[in-house]
C-alpha cells in the first residue's frame, strides 16, 4: 500500500529514483539539488536500498561514472543544477548521443553570474539542443512519479534517450507537502527490470563509440530525432500505464487546465502552474474565459498538442522563467509560437518573463499577465511582459 | 487557507520546526505546504519561510505577501521593514521576546499580539537558546490550525522528549 508523507521536492527525487531499483548512482553535491543524493547516499548506507553510491570529485566524473555503468547494463541515476550541469556539459551530450538510457533530476537554478543559488530554468533550458529528453514537474508528488515514468520511457526500445525530470529550485525542491508514496511492491508491479540489449562486458572486450564519419553519423543523428519524435507517443502511453496503476494522470506531454471554451491561455511549466491554476478560477469567476496550457515536455515539443490546446484561444501569454537571449522573448514562447505555425495569425500572443534567481511568479504576476492580454485589442505580438515588482 | 510568515535567523530552527507542522498538518487529514528562503547557510543571517495550512490542496507554490499569522522567532527582526509587511489587517503576530506585547513595535493593523519568551523557556527546558519548539507550542496555542497533541509528539520524536516540554511550557505560558 502506498504511503502519505509530507516530503520536500528534493526528497520525492530520491524516493523516486530508489524505488526504480537503481544499479548505481554517482552524484556531486550542489545547491538546490544537494539533498537528492545526500538522501540516496543514506539509504545505500544504511542499507535500505541495494545499489553502489560512488563518490565523485566533481559532476564530470558524476556523468562519466554513470555512463560507464549504463553501458555495462546498469539502470542508473544522478542528480544535478546549475554550474554543476555546466561541469557535466561534455559528457552529458555523450549520454544521449551514445543512446543511453538514464534518469537524472535537475532542481532547476539560475546560472551565475551575477551569483545565485536560487530558481530560474536557465541551467535545463540552456541544453535543449543536448539531445536528451525534458520533463517539467509542477508539484512534489509529480517530480516522484516522473522518476518512475522516466524509466518506463527511457528504456523503452523504441525511445533509448536519457530523460531529466526538472523542477523549480527552492519552490519545488525544498517545498514540503503532501505526497503519496507507492510502495516497492507496486513500483516493482509497474517498472519491470531492464536489460539493455547490448552491453559492454569485461568478459568479451569491445570498443565502445568508434571515430565514426559523418555520412554514419548523420544517420545516427536522424535515427535519435525520429526516436524523440516517436517518444512524444510513448510519453502519453506510458502516462496512462501510470494512471492504471497508481490513479494519478498527467496529461501525457501536455495538461489543459479550464480550456473548455477558453478565449483565453496561460501556458507555462513547473511550479507557476500552480498558482496559475488559481488565478484560472479567480477570473473565470469573474467571467474572464482564461485557461491553462502546462508545457509538460520540453524535448520533445509537443507541438501539435500545443497547437490543438491553443485553437479556439483569442489570444496567450507565455510565462517563461528563464531567458532566450536569441530573441525578445522567453524561449517557450519564441517554441510555442513555432508551434502554432500559420494557426498564429489572428491570435494576440506575448512572453512573459519572471522568477529569475529566486524572484517569486506571484498571482498578482500572473494576474496582471491576464489583464494585459484581456485587455489587448489587436492581434498579433504585443511586447514582452517583465513580472518585476 | 491560512498564510503565515516566519521570520529568524539561521541556527534558530526555522526550517525544521515548519516541516513538523506540514507533517503533522498531513498526518491528520489536512493539507500544508512550506517553502523555505535561505541564502548560504550562515548562523544568524535572517531566514524566513512561507507556510501554509487548509482543508483543500494548496496549488499556489508562491511567497506570501499578506499573511493571516506572523511567527517572529528573533524580536530584533521587527526592525526590519519586511518582517510585518502586508500582515492582514486584524492579523496574529507571535513574538519571541520577554516583552509584553503593548511594548512591542507592531505595525496598527495587527489584531492580536502576542509574545512568548521562547528563548528562555528554550534555556530551562533544553538548555540550548533554540527557541523554535518552544515557538511551535505558541503556534498551536494562538492558531488551533494543527493538532496540538499530535503536533507535540512529533516535535518528541524529531527532537527529543525535552524539545516537547519546551513546547508545552510555551503553551501553557501563552495568554489568550
Amino acid at each position: 500500500m502506498s504511503e502519505v508523507k509530507a516530503l520536500t521536492g528534493n526528497k520525492c527525487a530520491a524516493l523516486g529514483a530508489a524505488l526504480c531499483r537503481p544499479d548505481l548512482s554517482a552524484a556531486y553535491p550542489i545547491t538546490p539539488q544537494s539533498s537528492v543524493v545526500e538522501q540516496l547516499a543514506d539509504m545505500v548506507y544504511s542499507g535500505e536500498l541495494d545499489a553502489r553510491m560512488v563518490q565523485v570529485e566533481s559532476e564530470h566524473s558524476a556523468m562519466s561514472v554513470v555512463q560507464g555503468a549504463a553501458a555495462a547494463g546498469g539502470r542508473v541515476f544522478t542528480a544535478t543544477s546549475a554550474q554543476g550541469l555546466a561541469l557535466m556539459f561534455e559528457p552529458y551530450f555523450r549520454m544521449s548521443t551514445l543512446r543511453l538510457p538514464m534518469v537524472m533530476a535537475i532542481a532547476t537554478r539560475e546560472m551565475t553570474s551575477p551569483e545565485t543559488i536560487w530558481s530560474g530554468q536557465q541551467d535545463a533550458m540552456s541544453v535543449r539542443e543536448a539531445g536528451w529528453i525534458q520533463c517539467f514537474c509542477e508539484t512534489n508528488q509529480e517530480i516522484l512519479d516522473m522518476i518512475l515514468q522516466g524509466y518506463m520511457l527511457t528504456e523503452d526500445p523504441r525511445v533509448l534517450i536519457p530523460v531529466n525530470v526538472c523542477y523549480d529550485g527552492f519552490y519545488s525542491s525544498h517545498l514540503v507537502e503532501r505526497v503519496e508514496i507507492p510502495s516497492q511492491a507496486e513500483a516493482d508491479a509497474f517498472l519491470p527490470p531492464y536489460s539493455l540489449p547490448a552491453k559492454l562486458d569485461p568478459r568479451t572486450p569491445q570498443a565502445l563509440d568508434p571515430m565514426t564519419p559523418g555520412e554514419l553519423l548523420m544517420k545516427y543523428r536522424r535515427d535519435h530525432l525520429e526516436s524523440m519524435r516517436a517518444a512524444l507517443a510513448v510519453i502519453d502511453e506510458v502516462d496512462a500505464k501510470f494512471a492504471a496503476a497508481f490513479g494519478r494522470s498527467y496529461g501525457g506531454c501536455v495538461e489543459s487546465y479550464r480550456m473548455e471554451g477558453a478565449d483565453l491561455a496561460i501556458v507555462t511549466l513547473g511550479s507557476a502552474c500552480g498558482a496559475a491554476r488559481d488565478l484560472v478560477d479567480e477570473l473565470r469567476a469573474a467571467g474572464v474565459r482564461l485557461g491553462l496550457v502546462k508545457l509538460r515536455f520540453t524535448r520533445p515539443f509537443p507541438a501539435e498538442r500545443v497547437k490543438e490546446a491553443l485553437a479556439g484561444v483569442k489570444g496567450f501569454a507565455v510565462v517563461d522563467r528563464s531567458v532566450s537571449f536569441g530573441w525578445d522573448a522567453g524561449p517557450m514562447y519564441v517554441e510555442t509560437c513555432a508551434a502554432l505555425g500559420e494557426s498564429l495569425a489572428g491570435k494576440a500572443h506575448f512572453s512573459a518573463i519572471g522568477g529569475l534567481g529566486g524572484a517569486d511568479i506571484s498571482m498578482a504576476h500572473l494576474r496582471e499577465t491576464a489583464l494585459r492580454l484581456a485587455g489587448l485589442a489587436a492581434p498579433g505580438r504585443a511586447e514582452t511582459l517583465w513580472l518585476m515588482d | 487557507m491560512q498564510e503565515i510568515r516566519l521570520h529568524g535567523r539561521g541556527g534558530q530552527g526555522l526550517v525544521k520546526a515548519s516541516h513538523l507542522v506540514v507533517k503533522t498538518a498531513v498526518e491528520t487529514g489536512h493539507y500544508g505546504q512550506f517553502i523555505p528562503f535561505f541564502g548560504v547557510e550562515r548562523k544568524g543571517s535572517p531566514v524566513f519561510g512561507f507556510l501554509r495550512l487548509g482543508e483543500e490542496p494548496i496549488r499556489r507554490r508562491t511567497q506570501v505577501y499578506e499573511p493571516d499569522l506572523l511567527v517572529v522567532l528573533d524580536e530584533t527582526l521587527l526592525a526590519l521593514p519586511a518582517t510585518c509587511a502586508g500582515l492582514k489587517p486584524g492579523g496574529t503576530v507571535i513574538v519571541n521576546s520577554t516583552r509584553a506585547p503593548s511594548e512591542l513595535s507592531l505595525p496598527p493593523q495587527t489584531g492580536r499580539a502576542v509574545a512568548v519568551d521562547a528563548t528562555g523557556i528554550a534555556q530551562r527546558e533544553i538548555g540550548r537558546s533554540i527557541p523554535n519548539t518552544a515557538m511551535l507550542g505558541a503556534l498551536a496555542r494562538v492558531t488551533g490550525l494543527v493538532d496540538a497533541e499530535r503536533l507535540f509528539a512529533n516535535i518528541a520524536a524529531e527532537f527529543g522528549e525535552n524539545n516537547r516540554a519546551a513546547a508545552l511550557a510555551a503553551y501553557g505560558a501563552v495568554r489568550m
